[in-house]
């Protein structure tokens, strides 16, 4: 582990040469994990590629300020042009704009399912782990029983049920958008609980764990500074598959109709309004679903560029 | 046109010197062809010349090979009785027949009856109390029996018994049957009956075998064998059904006419969608003909440029409109939203309503969307066209809106959205998951949004929006918001059933498990009193007169806004004849379809 051994301080405190600190320089735990993800090509070009998609989708509308419901008919199903980049629907809306801010909405539905399906995940996860014994067992009851339940019927439901009310609390947009993060996010913890009570088992019986419980340290102070950090990698890279998973889940909604409001361009209502021109309007489809692509593969690849740079123990 | 003049041009026609041909003309030139209009000659005792409302049959002889019909909605049984929707009906009317059919430019044809019962060949009461049906000597059912009166009274009975619950029994209720003798058969009426072609005609007309149902005409009639088997007079006889999937018919070598059917098997395929189903006959080739092609225009006419197929537009009475609640959706009476004690907070200004007439842009819907599929409409009630108003207009005008609702006191807040008395003009506007119906309300909420109203679009997915279910929030019929988009069907070509949806006895609500067809809960005491006329007026002229007022009464008032008319719109591949009519089923006469070669 190259964090947990000294670099510099040695017993007798002797200063160090300083031809030794130029042949081994100062790494930090993070320095190395960095390094070690530079080496992995694919989830370095996909992060720069993901951090161009996010910069886009965040600054895009304040350069490209076409309104993104605009009706222009004399501009009906046009192809790419300068006057509109990725061209336009059947109502001669801008599909750019529209792209922008429905980029918006769909990563943020990604990001915020992922936050929190992680949280629950570490906490059941971390409880179970830790605690063991009848708490452990029923934990695991309640994971196996929500990784039984259907997610797609369920989230139906769910929509059909609690859409209203919410809708009257904070609105069509932010209701929807409150139960499509709550359901998909709620419905993938599951493995992230798994991936951490297993982490758990293995490292509260490791070393330095047993020497900061010989040295007197509480039980959450055992998990929040010394478990919990270590096991982190797992579900980083967990997380960044729910990101894909959250996307495409609401991409689905929309396509079914089911989502957000028909007027508010999510990349998956995209997709569905031009099924049906996909023959003469490929430009339509494509855009949209080339940033639905992109973004799940480079989540992916930065993913798998994360676990490799986190994992200590992988030579690199 | 008085009714004077009108009268003059019948007693023309009655004495010969005006063709029966040149008086449809001239009534057209006034807004007046279509069935009522050969109704109206059979009611003054001039009877139509045989046969020159439908296209002549060419073929010599039989043996025409395999026709394949595509239906994206498939169908679920075989007795026309229990037809839920036009799928089924058209499923059924392979096999059997009515009495007469509704041809496409408005008259009877005749099928199993001998002849048209006109007062000249004494076949219609004077008085309109009853009309006497021949029926065609020498039919046979498909197991070789033979077609007789008994068999059409036996349907009477059928349908109206209420433990049979047959879904056309509305048209056989009030009614009287007496056979006469083996061939004929009187229908009497309580009171004198303008619209007498409803019983055994068209649709709900078909006729199905006593000796085989005769056993099953109580609580078991969802027993019989012969539901799922039908043995009927038709063109094609049954081979195999598979309900939700597939009809396979034959030849009927014994069918009543010459020549007669021109294909060997006919093949009804169920699923997919109407998208799929246009490209599977217009484009690939794969089927004969699809029924019902709600695509918008532009990709038809793609289509329709592979030259495989063409598309086949019949005008009906079908009408797309948006509806203004009248009561408030928002605010619970009893446990039910839209309760008919209240009204609607904005929507009860009459300048609101105005104003969101004018903000609707017909004219680009029709260009953009609709296309030929869709002809824009100032009217409710457009066909048969002589009860089409002429006094209703369509604007779109965002200044005149703006100016309405600003002369109304409707001042815009500081988000732009315009308010009065703490009422903010913002609505929710629901219709089904269809993509023309979103484009058409964003064209609205972009509108809309330029004379400071705020529309919230919702989509809810078809087979939600338009069940029965009790239990569920979102359907069309309870109307549990603030606008409302959706296609009223006129199955008849008479505005009798049509018109009765803005009835005050007919509100949706609670009570009568939001079955009543004004789902508007528009309330008005002079179309009601309107309508009781109409039911009871037999002159013709007069009654198209209270039908305009009716649809002026409805439409002025702005909580009904026409959209666009829907035709029936079909592709057909191009060797095909089909014989297709807006006022009967789509498989109304497919004896006479043919392939050219």
């Amino acid at each position: 582990m190259a964090g947990s051994i000294p670099a510099s301080a040695t017993a007798d405190g002797a200063p160090v040469p300083a031809a030794a600190a130029a042949q081994r320089p100062l790494v930090s735990p993070w320095a190395e994990a960095w390094r070690r993800f530079r080496k992995h090509r694919l989830a370095v070009v996909s992060a720069v590629i993901l951090a161009f998609i996010i910069l886009a989708v965040l600054f895009g509308p304040f350069i490209w300020t076409v309104p993104i419901n605009e009706i222009d008919f004399r501009a009906r199903l046009q192809g790419p042009s300068w006057d509109h980049p990725l061209g336009t629907d059947d109502l001669g809306q801008d599909l750019l704009a529209r792209m922008l801010y429905g980029g918006r909405i769909s990563l943020a539905v990604g990001f915020a399912a992922m936050l929190v399906a992680v949280l629950i995940g570490t906490t059941v996860g971390a409880v179970a782990g830790i605690a063991s014994g009848p708490v452990d067992a029923a934990l695991m009851w309640v994971t196996d029983l929500f990784l039984s339940l259907p997610e797609l019927p369920l989230l139906l439901l769910v929509i059909y049920l609690f859409r209203e009310p919410l809708r009257a609390l904070v609105g069509p947009e932010m209701g929807i958008f409150i139960l499509i993060v709550a359901v998909i996010g709620g419905f993938r913890w599951m493995p992230v609980a798994r991936l951490v009570r297993a982490q758990f088992f293995s490292l509260r019986e490791k070393e330095f764990v047993e020497a900061a419980r010989a040295l007197g340290a509480s039980t959450p102070r055992l998990v929040v500074r010394h478990i919990l950090p270590n096991a982190l990698g797992p579900v980083i890279v967990a997380a960044t598959i729910d990101i894909a998973a959250a996307i495409i889940a609401e991409s689905t909604l929309s396509f079914l109709g089911l989502g957000f409001p028909p007027d508010v361009p999510t990349w998956g209502r995209l997709l569905y309004d031009a099924k049906d021109q996909l023959d003469y309007a490929p430009h339509w489809a494509l855009f949209p679903g080339l940033a639905i692509f992109l973004t799940v593969l480079t989540i992916n690849f930065v993913g798998d560029g994360l676990r490799d740079a986190l994992d200590p123990r992988r030579v690199v | 046109m008085t009714e004077d003049q009108l009268r003059e041009l019948i007693g023309r026609v009655r004495r010969g010197t005006l063709s029966r041909r040149g008086f449809i003309r001239r009534m057209a030139a006034v807004g007046f062809t279509a069935p009522m209009c050969t109704q109206l000659l059979a009611l003054y005792g001039i009877s139509p010349a045989a046969a020159q409302s439908v296209p002549p049959y060419r073929p010599t002889r039989r043996g025409g090979g395999q026709l394949k019909i595509l239906y994206w909605q498939a169908p679920t049984l075989l007795n026309p009785h229990f037809a839920t929707g036009t799928k089924d009906q058209d499923a059924s009317r392979v096999f059997y027949e009515p009495l007469a059919g509704w041809a496409a430019d408005g008259t009877l044809h005749p099928i199993l009856a001998a002849e048209i019962p006109s007062i000249d060949n004494k076949g219609l009461a004077e008085d309109g109390r009853s009309v006497t049906w021949k029926l065609k000597r020498g039919v046979k059912w498909h197991d070789g029996q033979e077609f007789t009166a008994d068999d059409v009274v036996f349907n009477w009975e059928y349908a109206r018994n209420p433990a049979v619950a047959a879904v056309t029994s509305g048209s056989y209720r009030d009614i009287n049957v007496v056979k006469v003798d083996d061939y004929t058969v009187r229908v009497e009426f309580p009171r004198p009956t303008p619209f007498w072609a409803d019983a055994f005609v068209a649709a709900t007309g078909q006729l199905i075998p006593k000796h085989l149902f005769k056993d099953y005409a109580g609580a078991n009639s969802r027993d019989a064998p012969t539901n799922l088997r039908p043995v009927g007079t038709g063109a094609y006889r049954f081979v195999s059904f598979a309900a939700g999937d597939t009809v396979r018919a034959e030849a009927n070598p014994n069918y009543h006419l010459p020549n007669r059917p021109f294909f060997d098997q006919v093949e009804i395929k169920g699923g997919g969608d109407a998208v799929s189903a246009a490209r599977a006959v217009l484009q690939t080739g794969d089927f004969d003909f699809a029924w019902n092609l709600q695509v918008d225009d532009e990709t038809l006419r793609r289509l329709e440029a592979a030259g495989r197929g063409r598309v086949n537009i019949v005008e009906g009475g079908n009408i797309e409109h948006i509806q203004l609640n009248a009561t408030d959706p928002n605010r619970e009476v009893d446990g039910e939203r839209s309760h008919i004690s209240t009204q609607h907070p904005a929507f009860r200004d009459p300048a609101v309503r105005q104003a969101m007439a004018l903000l609707l842009d017909r004219q680009s819907i029709q260009e953009f969307i609709y296309g030929r599929t869709g002809p824009a409409t100032p009217n409710f009630l457009n066909a048969p066209p002589r009860f089409r108003s002429p006094n209703m207009r369509m604007e779109f005008n965002v200044d005149r809106a703006n100016q309405i609702l600003d002369q109304a006191g409707w001042a815009r807040g500081r988000d732009g959205i315009r308010q009065k008395d703490g009422v903010r003009l913002r609505f929710v506007f629901q219709t089904s998951v269809n993509a023309p119906r979103q484009r058409t309300q964003q064209i609205y909420q972009q509108a809309a949004r330029r004379a400071g109203i705020e529309i919230e679009i919702k989509s809810v997915v078809a087979s939600v929006f338009f069940s029965s279910d009790v239990a569920n929030p979102d359907t069309y019929g309870k109307f549990y918001a603030d606008m409302q988009m959706y296609t009223t069907t006129m199955p008849q070509a008479d505005p009798g059933r049509f018109m009765n949806q803005f009835v005050s006895w007919e509100i949706a609500q609670k009570a009568n498990n939001w079955s009543g067809r004004n789902i508007v809960r528009w309330r008005n005491e002079e179309y009601d009193r309107i309508y009781r006329e109409a039911e009871q007026e037999l002159d013709p002229v007069k009654r198209a007169a209270l039908f305009i007022r009716m649809n002026d009464l409805v439409v002025g008032s702005n909580h009904i806004i026409p959209v666009v008319q829907r035709p029936l719109v079909s592709g057909s591949a191009v060797n095909l004849r089909p014989v297709l009519s807006g006022w009967d089923t789509t498989l109304w006469l497919l004896s006479d379809w043919y392939r050219e070669t």
